[in-house]
């Protein structure tokens, strides 16, 4: 097969590649350039990734002989994944920009471009695996459970699936370093990437007030009470404890909890952990993997890329997706996708746009975003 | 495999390559004062004058460097600060809008830090500098002028500029004129003395010599303050042991590729219009860019643009095809932009970003004609096929050839 694989500079996607070759694939590099740099005096933009990571994927590229190009991106990853990601909070949502990247840039603009350029398969580092089952190819979780990231690429659908090479699914983080190593490739060593590339210093809360300004409120407590103020109500998510500057203790005594965020009207509601529990979770576009399922069927639902997939029941109802937990689930914020699981096979996912609690909570009304 | 991409840099000439390599095991630094330094000394001095001769300079005038890029910023810098020492008016820098980055970014660099005021002369639809602007930025206050900066040959479009023009302009007023020669030698007639520049900066790799050499010709008299400051090897404006291998091996290919100059550029002229008239049977709605007379550009550049086409597509499945040639002057990052030579040219964005340069040079041959017309449809329709939207667009087009 032609394989374009898609090479950040770290350690992971090198070795990806590596392993393609291997397989006896003709592979070619390509980085992704996705940060927009501010063009300078003679109009060029100076604006990679950053310029080590384009250097260290194509010291890769050079170790294992491939051919090797950049691909200019930062237009679409501006548009598609930045601007989402600023919308999305600014509606009072929790999106994950990485999941975004994936559906958008990485499996729609780079694989589309691949295949009309004579490419058959695009590759990356991720930690998942491509199996084959009776239905074709199907997406199942990475054997290595702490690097899995079948979660981040449930936003891929049957087509995307069918063209995608994932060589890592199979290992341990730390045997990839060590191939990494052995076949003399620089980024062995290389610090794994956490934050979110394009939050520079992991200061999301500080991205955000630079980007969407100060929108101070209130903080009030489930039955309408102010019990504080907020700068702008974005850099809240559900289920966050800390940071609350809540001035009063709860009337019981027991920590408070966001429940909500509604940045129109600048509010941010708390609450005891229980209210934070959800059995029901309704989503919006529903992205299929393998076969577009019919009728409503068991799964596991997972709400974080690190979180646990609990038991539920799945009704797909066209452009939607309601999913009902066995027990509930705590700290579900809209934005945020639901992936669902076949035990490591991923069935489907949407993202979510409102939940409703738990019998017994204490809040009545179902919450939406 | 079809190397198409000489302007980037050209194969060196076998004759450059043994002397080269004769001098390499050789020992001696041309500022030491023993046998071995004199014997290093001798080489270098004989280069230059070698050089000096094919370029058309006195020896005197040659002053070496390692490299066009630090030619450049030595011309532009330096007479920017020697200008501004001797009248603290002079600080407008006048550099076309084709200039090379080396140019370019020299000059932006000297307005951020160096209160530069640096205008840029525009360029006809051809790539060739506007007269009638650069007279009317002159005249506007002839006093603030500290240099003007023009290229010999454009090396994206290959567009020959109007030098002797510009100096005569220039020179009413005493303004000093430099021009980035670096494309030309090897391809249409270059002379220093009587061109009437001040300064002119060439380089090995480019006709035939190593990568790693280049010189400035600095007229005499012409006060120029140095970038480099150490041991003063080079009149004192330019320091840095010199590297007597590679001036050698320059001083050999520049004379070579100036006495062979008149056979070559006709033969890379016939080469040119073959894969020009050929691209455009392969392709009807290619588009030429650049002079489209003969005399006006250098022999061996053809520039096509693609409607349609994203030039970095074009350029990875012609690679693939060991077809290799360039989508503009190469950026370190390799993230294509459309090229600022094209943009000025008055070229949308769209067709800019489709265009490629094929250049020819002293070891092209019709089987590297043939090869890259025989990809070229082939290419283009699948590059078309993987276009982002903003270049599907349609192409506002001139039609083919015009």
């Amino acid at each position: 097969m032609r394989v374009l694989a898609a090479m950040s500079g770290g350690v992971d996607s090198a070795v990806a590649a590596a392993r393609a070759l291997d397989a006896g694939h003709d592979v070619t590099g390509v980085h992704l350039a996705l940060a927009s740099g501010a063009p300078d005096h003679s109009g060029r933009s100076r604006g990679c990734c950053t310029p080590e990571d384009a250097r260290d994927a194509r010291r890769a590229a050079d170790v294992l002989g491939i051919p090797f190009y950049v691909w200019d991106l930062a237009e679409r990853f501006r548009a598609d994944v930045v601007q989402d990601f600023l919308d999305e909070y600014a509606a009072g949502h929790t999106p994950n920009p990485c999941l975004r990247c994936n559906e958008k840039i990485k499996f729609a603009a780079v694989l589309d471009k691949a295949l009309a350029l004579g490419f058959d398969a695009v590759c990356t580092g991720h930690y998942a695996r491509i199996l084959d089952g009776p239905d074709g190819p199907e997406l199942h979780r990475a054997v290595d459970v702490d690097k899995d990231q079948s979660y981040v690429l449930g936003v891929l659908d049957a087509r995307q699936v069918a063209a995608a090479l994932f060589p890592l699914g199979a290992d341990r983080k730390a045997d990839v370093r060590a191939e990494a190593a052995r076949r003399g490739l620089a980024v062995a060593d290389k610090p794994d990437s956490t934050d979110i590339c394009f939050v520079s210093d992991g200061d999301t809360a500080g991205f955000l007030r630079a980007r969407l300004g100060d929108a101070p409120g209130e903080v009030v407590d489930e039955r309408g009470e102010v019990v504080g103020t907020h700068s702008g109500a974005y850099a809240f998510t559900v289920g966050q404890r800390r940071g609350l500057h809540i001035g009063r203790p709860a009337a019981d005594g027991r920590p408070r909890y966001v429940l909500e965020v509604s940045p129109v009207q600048r509010r941010v509601v708390v609450g005891p952990a229980e209210a934070l529990d959800v059995s029901e979770l309704s989503g919006v576009r529903p992205r299929w993997p393998g076969p577009v399922p019919a009728a409503p069927f068991r799964c596991s639902a997972q709400v974080r890329a690190h979180g646990e997939a609990v038991p539920a029941t799945a009704y797909p109802q066209g452009d939607r997706l309601v999913v009902r937990l066995d027990a509930p689930l705590r700290g579900v914020a809209p934005g945020q996708a639901v992936v669902l699981y076949d035990s490591t096979r991923v069935l489907g996912s949407a993202t979510i746009s409102a939940s409703a609690p738990a019998a017994g909570s204490t809040t009545g009304a179902s919450r939406t975003g | 495999m079809a190397y198409l991409d000489h302007a980037a840099t050209t194969p060196m000439l076998p004759e450059a390559v043994a002397v080269m390599a004769s001098l390499l095991p050789t020992v001696g630094n041309a500022s030491s004062l023993h046998a071995a330094g004199r014997r290093a000394r001798r080489v270098v001095e004989e280069s230059r004058e070698q050089l000096a001769s094919a370029l058309g300079a006195r020896p005197s005038e040659v002053v070496l460097t390692s490299s066009g890029t630090e030619a450049d910023n030595l011309a532009v810098k330096g007479l920017y600060w020697a200008r501004r020492r001797e009248d603290p008016r002079r600080r407008r820098v006048l550099v076309s809008a084709v200039e090379h980055h080396a140019v370019l970014d020299a000059a932006a660099w000297l307005a951020e830090h160096e209160g530069a005021v640096v205008e840029v002369l525009p360029v006809d639809a051809v790539g060739r500098v506007d007269l009638a602007a650069v007279a009317a930025v002159i005249s506007a206050d002839p006093a603030s002028v500290a240099l003007v900066s023009v290229m010999w040959a454009n090396n994206e479009v290959g567009t020959v500029q109007p030098v002797s023009e510009v100096v005569a302009l220039a020179a009413e007023h005493g303004i000093p004129v430099h021009a980035d020669a670096v494309q030309a030698p090897a391809q249409v007639p270059v002379a220093f003395t009587g061109s009437g520049l001040a300064a002119m900066t060439v380089t090995a790799h480019k006709l035939g010599g190593p990568i790693g050499a280049g010189a400035l010709l600095l007229g005499r008299g012409v006060p120029l303050a140095p970038l480099l400051h150490g041991g003063g090897q080079e009149r004192d404006v330019r320091s840095g042991t010199l590297d007597t291998p590679a001036v050698a091996a320059f001083a050999t290919a520049a004379s070579l590729a100036v006495e062979r100059r008149p056979e070559r550029a006709a033969r890379l002229a016939a080469l040119r219009d073959d894969l020009v008239r050929r691209a455009i049977e392969q392709v009807p709605d290619a588009m030429v860019n650049g002079d489209p007379s003969p005399a006006g550009r250098l022999p061996g550049i053809a520039h096509l643009s693609f409607p349609g086409c994203d030039g970095d597509s074009l350029l990875m499945l012609l690679d693939a095809r060991g077809i290799e040639c360039s989508t503009g002057s190469a950026c370190s990052a390799g993230v294509p932009r459309p090229s600022h030579v094209l943009l000025a040219m008055g070229i949308p964005e769209d067709r800019a970003r489709g265009s490629l340069r094929f250049s020819l040079g002293h070891t092209s041959t019709q089987a590297d004609v043939d090869e890259a017309v025989a990809a070229l449809a082939p290419v283009v329709e699948r590059a078309r096929r993987a276009a982002t939207p903003a270049s599907a667009r349609p192409a506002v087009a001139v039609p083919a050839g015009a």
